[in-house]
């Protein structure tokens, strides 16, 4: 398996400002002013499930709820419905987090897909019971862009807790 | 299996019960931001909360425009030039004959004794970002509250209308286009002052027109103008063209599809009007029905009485 030299690392527990950056970041992310909203994937949504998934007692749905509501406000939208959907991905993803971390990072990815259209569905099933236009199947893009990018935000985001316990080999 | 884990594995409520907690907290705030617009103290604070993450990630598109608007090239500026100064030759003939019009109707309005109407108060705006939501349609400016920007202000731009504000934060405010799905404005054609209700289209970035009678006299190609009946939009000014019309037998009325005139989904600058104009107040409301009933019951026992 691809991932299971790395993972028989032991790592370093993940501190809560690496945690806090990671959400900074994503936010900044998800404010850059995009062309067309639909394509871009939800990376708060993908660090969100990162953290769900590795560390499940840091960062659980409390967490995800204030960060949705932060993400409403930013984006204008509905108050809540970010918060319900985070809600319910946080709640998915501690649920599936020791099965997930048992495949490799392309099956990995397979499974933030169904996590992230579970959540954009919630998201859009919201807004057409508030009385708005279903915006076309292009939605579903951006879940789909951001399982793609799964492997790169994980490896990126496990650096962090990696790279002392590198130094301390030395 | 039945013994529960020793205290110190506690790990609070189980992950469902916290599921229902937050999900019924979301469902809460969504009836109540969605029906009653009761949580915009909440969405202010948070507002504010992201508005440094949002400056920060509009920064370098700015920088990067600034450094293009340094090294644009002479010849662009030459030819920029040259297209404005004949444009300015066409406006100033245009804005000759536009002063002696007014002047002749401002005679006339005092003539017949109709209020006089004061100018509409401009701002300029920076357009910081379009929406941030796909199911709806709206951009953020960045003037707020602190600006003196209030709800409920037409936004324009030099070709005509783009939207109004609908929500104000201390710094931003956000502008519902008037593509937007909920989006209404009561519109005249200039050709014959025929009064429509102009209704935002949605994803299609059109205006329909709809309860405009299968008979109604419109053409392709009438410009629209609000009419300024609904006391929010200043009259006259250009809001879209008529495009398509599908007239069906079967239908009382017709599909009128317009294009906008203003640069909805382009553009940079926009103007926030505020209408300071006297208007007479609205004449209060109906009565509701149920003093209506009450007043019904009183005369009912007044004429007992008198029997």
């Amino acid at each position: 398996m691809a991932l299971g030299g790395k993972s028989e690392h032991i790592l370093r527990p993940a501190r809560v400002s690496t945690v806090a950056a990671s959400f900074a970041i994503a936010l900044l992310l998800n404010f850059l002013p995009w062309k067309d909203l639909r394509l871009v994937p939800d990376f708060v949504a993908l660090v969100l499930t990162f953290w769900c998934v590795r560390q499940p007692r840091l960062v659980g749905l409390g967490v995800a709820w204030g960060v949705g509501l932060l993400v409403d406000a930013g984006n204008g939208v509905l108050l809540g419905q970010h918060a319900l959907a985070y809600s319910l991905l946080a709640f998915i993803s501690i649920w599936l987090s020791r099965r997930i971390l048992w495949f490799g990072p392309f099956l990995q990815a397979g499974h933030v897909a169904l996590i992230l259209a579970a959540t954009q569905t919630l998201v859009l099933v919201v807004r057409i019971v508030a009385g708005d236009a279903f915006p076309g199947w292009a939605i579903y893009v951006g879940p789909l862009a951001g399982a793609l990018l799964w492997p790169m935000v994980s490896w990126l985001l496990v650096l962090p807790q990696r790279r002392l316990e590198r130094e301390q080999t030395i | 299996m039945e013994h529960s884990p020793p205290p110190f594995f506690k790990r609070g409520p189980a992950p469902l019960v916290r599921l229902f907690f937050f999900a019924s907290l979301s469902l809460a705030l969504l009836v109540l931001d969605a029906r009653f617009r009761y949580a915009e103290g909440l969405r202010g604070v948070l507002a504010l909360a992201a508005y440094p993450l949002q400056r920060a990630a509009t920064a370098p598109i700015d920088f990067l425009r600034v450094v293009g608007d340094y090294f644009s090239t002479q010849g662009q500026l030459f030819e920029d030039n040259a297209t404005l100064r004949a444009k300015n030759l066409a406006l100033s003939q245009a804005a000759q004959r536009f002063e002696t019009a007014e002047a002749e109707a401002a005679q006339l309005r005092r003539l017949i004794g109709a209020a006089e109407k004061l100018e509409v108060k401009s701002t300029p705006a920076e357009i910081l970002y379009s929406g941030r939501d796909p199911y709806a349609h709206k951009i953020f400016i960045n003037l707020g509250e602190r600006q003196g920007v209030k709800p409920g202000s037409p936004v324009a731009d030099e070709a005509g209308v783009v939207g109004q504000v609908t929500r104000v934060h201390p710094l931003v405010s956000e502008v519902t286009l008037i593509t937007d799905q909920d989006h209404v404005v009561p519109v005249q054609v200039v050709r014959n002052g025929l009064r429509a209700i102009a209704f935002g289209g949605g994803a299609s970035g059109m205006l329909e027109l709809r309860f405009t009678a299968g008979n109604a006299e419109i053409q392709n190609g009438d410009r629209l103008v609000t009419s300024g009946i609904d006391g929010v939009y200043p009259p006259g000014l250009p809001v879209a063209t008529v495009v398509r019309i599908e007239r069906d037998t079967e239908n009382s009325f017709a599909r009128v599809i317009c294009r906008p005139a203003a640069g909805v989904d382009r553009g940079r600058f926009v103007l926030v009007l505020s209408d300071e104009t006297a208007r007479p107040p609205r004449p209060e409301e109906a009565q509701s029905s149920k003093e209506r009933r009450s007043e019904k019951a009183r005369r009912a026992r007044a004429k007992e009485k008198e029997g």
